[in-house]
């Protein structure tokens, strides 16, 4: 049975408002949710009409729909879609965000997993399409994909995130958009595919081998360099997704997971594996990919991905309808593991009480969690922290911004800041 | 043995055989590919030279070649047009306050351009030139930078490596777990972490889905 909650449970736990993250766990308490500022239906101004007998709606007395082949979401869903940045002299180059805003949980719908293409999305023939493995082998080897459907698989929960994400977060100026449209090259599903060990096993790698080279099959033979070490380790040759074969979108046939590791890495449409005694120096690995810091020398092979977290809901667009106890929920992932903790403020990080983690709390995967908030209806600033198993405490933008200036374009981390005016708006701000 | 025990061990002998090489610890069963197969396949260059093909172009052809082929995008000495990408300049600007990251300013070697050209480029009629084209293109592209000064210098595998990248030392590999090291800690606040909260950068505009305008630069 549970506690029920009472009036106590309404102690603050840490300033703003914020209480103890038990009370989630409490009978009895009713959170109110921030919601959309302009919902996509009422955008159309449309309001639903209301049925004259609710308990008797038309869908309780007459047939419904037959069935389907493939099932689509309820039209009633069709705002939630990923939003497009792709530059519009050429359409395949640029990305699309997930809409984190709109999603519960921690897996992405194949559908609304984050893309970024420099080319468009190739379309592959799978009974055309190879997986050469070569350069410093014993045996160089050329894989059909019917071939490694029939390899034993693995599966694992896994975020990906492009390393360019977020990276409005260096601007000046706070960026506003929806949460998604800002954070969003990244999302989370479950890889199913053939360790990548067991392949290279089987050309016999070369003691020399300590870097491979993996290209993809777009119309840019997309090419980067990856340590030897990781491949063996924990990196597959995906071909499912969300137990689905992946989507044309996302590397169908074939594309390499690096778990934890920044997207580029892993590798959609993946023909070609080199094993090599050195980086390529690809374009994505030199040019781009890596981070001018202040001194004017740059960082390369910044593979892992540094903790992070943010809010989802209050976020960025959305509005609080009066004063209320809100459910503070969001999303932390870690290149290096597990989360260990996330903490919240609701007093712009003067204050901060730990939230809830919802298992499950997997290694390189989404973490959900939850807090309770009490808003008096005062301006108020919102943050979530990370920190992971390895002690890594996601920084304050000042923090990162003085460790790195503002020209590394890639991999910021930084906690994210939602400022809720009196009217109860929730834009971004720096604080 | 009842016969329903049979038929367990019937089944297990009939998966053994399908599975075959499984016993042996490999299922083996990638083809091997010879070194004419891979030749068409493998297209990278790196910069101690492995994988340069056999071929030679001066600036002087490049520029032709660009004019017709690359120009319409990054402009006519690699300014770039609308979003795409600046090829030549900034030279000295990677500590200032709006760095220029160029092939001259800041890319580290001269085989990345070509290793790219050759994989990517022309945009949308990816791996045309020939390989006297991507000497040439690679040479006019070093001369915009003014890496090579001479437009009759004749750039080909054997030349190849005497050009150097200014910015060549300008990279190191990710230092982070020291660098960084105060983002590991076990004292981060908790109370009392700031005497006021200044919130910062209110910005005005709300775009909320961004369309083409808005989107990123052409990477």
């Amino acid at each position: 049975m549970r506690e029920t909650f009472s009036t106590d449970d309404l102690q603050p736990a840490a300033g703003g408002g914020l209480l103890h993250r038990r009370v989630l766990l409490k009978a009895g308490l009713i959170l109110a949710s921030a919601g959309a500022a302009q919902p996509a239906l009422a955008a159309a101004g449309k309001k639903p009409a209301v049925e004259s007998d609710l308990a008797h709606p038309s869908w309780t007395r007459e047939p419904g729909q037959p069935f389907t082949n493939y099932g689509l979401p309820s039209k009633h869903e069709a705002a939630v879609m990923r939003s497009v940045g792709a530059n519009h002299d050429v359409p395949g180059n640029g990305v699309s965000w997930t809409p984190l805003e709109s999603l519960e949980g921690i897996l992405t719908p194949a559908g609304l997993h984050f893309e970024r293409h420099h080319n468009g999305v190739p379309a592959i023939d799978p009974a055309q399409h190879r997986l050469v493995i070569h350069g410093l082998v014993k045996q160089p080897l050329m894989f059909t994909v019917e071939s490694l459907l029939r390899y034993p698989m693995t599966s694992h929960l896994i975020f990906v995130e492009c390393g360019g994400n977020s990276n409005a977060g260096w601007h000046q100026e706070p960026i506003q958009r929806p949460v998604g449209s800002f954070h969003g090259l990244v999302s989370c599903s479950e890889w199913t595919g053939v360790p990548l060990s067991i392949l290279l096993d089987e050309a016999g790698l070369d003691p020399k081998a300590l870097w491979a080279v993996a290209e993809g099959a777009d119309a840019m033979l997309m090419n980067v360099s990856i340590p030897v070490e990781k491949l063996m380790k924990d990196c597959i040759v995906a071909l499912y997704q969300n137990g689905e074969r992946i989507r044309p979108e996302n590397g169908y046939p074939l594309r390499l997971i690096a778990p934890g590791w920044e997207g580029v890495l892993n590798v959609k449409w993946l023909r070609r594996i080199q094993l090599t005694d050195q980086p390529v120096m690809a374009r994505n690995e030199t040019a781009k990919y890596t981070e001018l810091l202040p001194s004017g020398r740059s960082r390369m092979f910044t593979f892992v991905v540094d903790a992070k977290s943010l809010l989802t809901s209050p976020s960025c667009g959305q509005s609080l309808s009066g004063p209320s106890v809100y459910e503070l929920k969001g999303l932390a992932w870690s290149g290096r593991g597990r989360i260990a903790m996330v903490e919240v403020s609701a007093d712009g990080g003067a204050s901060w009480t730990r939230a809830q983690l919802q298992d499950p709390v997997l290694p390189r995967c989404f973490t959900r969690f939850r807090a309770a908030w009490k808003w008096d209806g005062q301006p108020a600033v919102l943050k979530s922290r990370a920190t992971d198993e390895t002690g890594y405490v996601q920084p304050e933008r000042a923090a990162l911004v003085a460790e790195r200036g503002r020209h590394g374009y890639f991999h910021y981390n930084a906690i994210v800041s939602w400022g809720v005016d009196a009217e109860g708006k929730v834009s971004h701000v720096y604080a | 043995m009842s016969k329903s025990a049979k038929a367990v061990c019937t089944l297990i002998a009939a998966i053994s055989i399908l599975a075959g090489p499984a016993t042996a610890g490999k299922l083996g069963l990638g083809q091997s590919a010879t070194p004419v197969e891979i030749a068409a396949w493998d297209i990278d260059i790196r910069p101690d030279g492995q994988g340069l093909p056999k071929g030679n172009g001066t600036a002087a052809q490049g520029e032709e070649i660009f004019q017709t082929r690359c120009a319409m995008c990054h402009g006519e000495f690699g300014e770039g047009k609308d979003k795409w990408p600046v090829l030549a300049g900034g030279a000295g600007t990677l500590k200032e306050d709006r760095p220029d990251k160029t092939i001259g300013s800041y890319w580290p070697y001269a085989s990345t351009i070509m290793d790219y050209v050759r994989h990517a480029m022309p945009f949308g009629n990816a791996q045309s030139l020939t390989n006297d084209d991507l000497y040439a293109v690679t040479a006019y592209l070093l001369q915009l930078n003014d890496i090579i000064k001479d437009p009759n210098f004749a750039l080909n595998e054997k030349t190849f490596l005497s050009v150097k990248l200014p910015n060549e030392g300008g990279f190191y590999e990710d230092d982070r777990d020291t660098s960084e090291k105060q983002f590991w800690r076990k004292d981060a606040c908790m109370k009392d972490c700031k005497k006021s909260v200044e919130v910062t950068g209110h910005a005005s505009v709300v775009d909320v889905t961004p369309d083409g305008k808005s989107g990123p630069k052409v990477d």
